[in-house]
């Protein structure tokens, strides 16, 4: 696992579209031959969203052959609710850049079937012949995706209950009223993520800084899910200072080390 | 044919009252939903147009206008087709997208000759659409006649029978300007709007009871608001008493933004008793975008100078020579009002009064792609009709 230590969010941002730019130019997709990103929605990943964009008008990237699939998605909600990862995605990014709709993937919320819809999800990611670079934030108790604390390290794409304090942190974005907050959410599982060829998180602020202790200096944790990519081969993990303030001292001089 | 979709980029845009950054996307001529397009049909941009951070809004309808460029509707009738096109081509520049060609009071047989070739007709290159004729006479009132020919000047005395016979032909004419004093006009007002024809007040000195019960009959429009009509009066305030009435739910008045028509004081008296009802029009008559000098248009000799046309060497108004962008420009700085609400008196309220904003005056998902892109000035920089760039200065180059 790599951890590596940045001065603040927006040189996070930076990085992490520039590591996401090298990885498709150097995989040179074509026709046939389709790049698969797994992409996360939220605050943390913005800045990176709108560098990529920035490098797509500027001529160095393009997605023309690239597929993506998204990790959550809320049940219910409807699709052009501006809290939806749906809009989320449209207007940070899709909308933006030269990718085709065709593969473009979010998990429908709205399906008749639920349940059927995650498992053709997880279908299609095989199709695609699995995803080559998983992106993802976490949440300040350590879950990835809306895989909550208990989660199974190896749950697939299902349907997921929110919890209470999901719910109630997420009512700001609901006019503050938590009745309005949808108490279910379809989202890949941490299994899913972790037969991804490489593992990408993000981690900025104060106020994870508990979480990506949590993830890397104790043990594997299903009440910390993340901590499960101490066991992916290739997990990166990309953090500000204001992240590292619950670290040793011991872990941040080493990895700041390695980066070089 | 196949689906072609642009996607206007780098933009605010005006939609739903307010101005914000955001793309507008259309499709074969019409504004669509991106998340519908992207996520349900799966459908992408063929192209992407950068408007330089340059602000999008709805393309201006002028619901009254008489001619312009040496051309008047009204007596050119030999050559109304030529006209017409001039007209329609002429007014792109100045942010017009659709017009309703104005015919001031006139003989039946003028009528009978002109109203068939004015067709409802599309935008384009060619020129701005025609939404219809408004007919602004000949049933108003001899005392409020303005610069009409008294003598032309009628009554309905058949009821609606005397329409088609002086009109002749109906089709395509979208407003009738009346006086509701006259006798007959409550049936009148009903059948004309049962056919889809806006009536709108003008030339007229009815009391407030009587235009209200023209509004209750369906009138929908005040023409040229304080102009042609009984000066404000507070035991009864007559048509300009419609702003303010309980009695009245919606109502639109047209008004002359052009800084000599309309004093500014009075344009922000209306303005701020009726915000959602005022409607800019040029009311332009033959000389609007000649330039200054002294014209020969038909038998008449107009002296253009400044903002004002004359009667050649008088010093009377003969009327307005404002262009829909310069009364635009003109309308937010004397009624200090928002740019929105100037914007939207040029587009929205027009097409709310002829009741045409499901394809008009908005960029709503499932309008007409008619815009046009402004500078922080409000100038014009490029007029789009159907997602078509139909006219653009020089220096915004993108058009093409």
């Amino acid at each position: 696992m790599r951890l590596v230590i940045l001065d603040t969010s927006s040189a996070v941002a930076e990085w992490s579209a520039m590591y996401v730019m090298k990885k498709i130019n150097d995989f040179r997709p074509a026709p046939g031959r389709h790049f698969v990103l797994g992409l996360p929605t939220g605050g943390t990943p913005l800045g990176m969203y709108q560098k990529l964009v920035e490098y797509y008008k500027a001529g160095k990237l393009s997605f023309k052959y690239v597929k993506t699939f998204n990790m959550d998605e809320y049940v219910g909600l409807p699709r052009d609710h501006p809290e939806s990862y749906h809009y989320y995605m449209l207007n940070t990014f899709f909308k933006h850049i030269d990718i085709d709709p065709n593969n473009a993937h979010i998990l429908n919320g709205n399906a008749p079937d639920l349940e059927k819809e995650c498992e053709e999800y997880e279908q299609k990611i095989k199709d695609a012949g699995g995803v080559h670079l998983f992106i993802g934030g976490i949440g300040p108790d350590g879950h990835i995706a809306f895989n909550e604390p208990g989660s199974s390290l190896v749950s697939r794409t299902r349907v997921k209950t929110l919890a209470q304090e999901t719910l109630e942190a997420n009512a700001r974005f609901f006019d503050n009223d938590i009745n309005k907050v949808p108490k279910q959410a379809l989202t890949v599982g941490v299994g899913t993520v972790m037969d991804a060829k490489e593992v990408m998180i993000l981690i900025t602020g104060t106020h994870k800084a508990f979480a990506l202790y949590k993830a890397i200096e104790e043990g594997v944790n299903h009440m910390w899910t993340v901590s499960a990519f101490q066991q992916h081969p290739h997990t990166i993990m990309i953090c500000d200072e204001d992240a590292t303030l619950e670290l040793k001292v011991k872990t941040v001089k080493y990895f700041k080390v390695c980066i070089f | 044919m196949s689906t072609r979709i642009l996607q206007f980029t780098n933009c605010k845009i005006l939609r739903n009252h307010r101005i914000y950054i955001d793309d507008l996307w259309v499709r074969d001529g019409i504004i669509v939903d991106p998340e519908k397009t992207f996520y349900d049909e799966k459908l992408g941009p063929n192209r992407v147009i950068d408007l330089h951070e340059t602000l999008v809004a709805p393309g201006f309808i002028d619901i009254q206008i008489n001619g312009g460029f040496g051309v008047d509707f009204s007596h050119d009738v030999n050559i109304i087709e030529d006209g017409l096109q001039s007209v329609a081509k002429g007014i792109l520049p100045h942010g017009v997208t659709a017009f309703c060609p104005t015919l001031v009071t006139s003989k039946p047989d003028v009528y009978h000759q002109v109203l068939p070739k004015i067709k409802k007709t599309k935008g384009g290159t060619h020129g701005a659409e025609i939404l219809g004729v408004h007919v602004e006479g000949p049933f108003i009132n001899k005392d409020k006649r303005g610069a009409h020919a008294v003598e032309d000047i009628m009554d309905f005395g058949k009821g609606f029978r005397t329409l088609d016979e002086v009109y002749g032909y109906l089709d395509d004419i979208k407003i009738v300007t009346l006086a509701p004093e006259k006798e007959n006009s409550r049936c009148i007002i009903e059948e004309l709007v049962n056919r889809g024809i806006a009536v709108s007040l003008g030339h007229s000195a009815a009391d407030i009871k009587t235009a209200e019960d023209a509004v209750s009959c369906g009138a929908s429009l005040i023409t040229h608001l304080f102009n042609a009509m009984l000066p404000f009066h507070h035991r009864d305030p007559g048509i300009v008493g419609l702003l303010a009435s309980n009695n009245v739910k919606k109502i639109y008045y047209g008004i002359i933004a052009d800084g000599v028509h309309t004093h500014p004081a009075a344009l922000r008296i209306a303005h701020r008793a009726n915000p959602k009802g005022v409607v800019l029009v040029t009311d332009a008559i033959s000389a609007m975008g000649l330039a200054e000098g002294v014209h020969h248009i038909g038998q008449k000799v107009i002296d253009v100078r400044g903002d004002c046309a004359y009667i050649a060497n008088t010093d009377t108004l003969c009327g307005s020579v404002a262009t829909m962008n310069k009364c635009v420009k003109y309308f937010l700085e004397a009624a200090s009002c928002s740019t929105v609400e100037a914007l939207e008196a040029a587009s929205l309220h027009p097409a709310e009064a002829l009741g045409l904003s499901k394809k008009k005056g908005s960029l709503n998902y499932g309008a007409d792609a008619d815009f046009v892109t402004l500078n922080d000035s409000l100038d014009v920089l490029s007029t789009w009709i159907a997602g078509e760039c139909v006219s653009h200065v020089p220096e915004f180059d993108i058009c093409d």
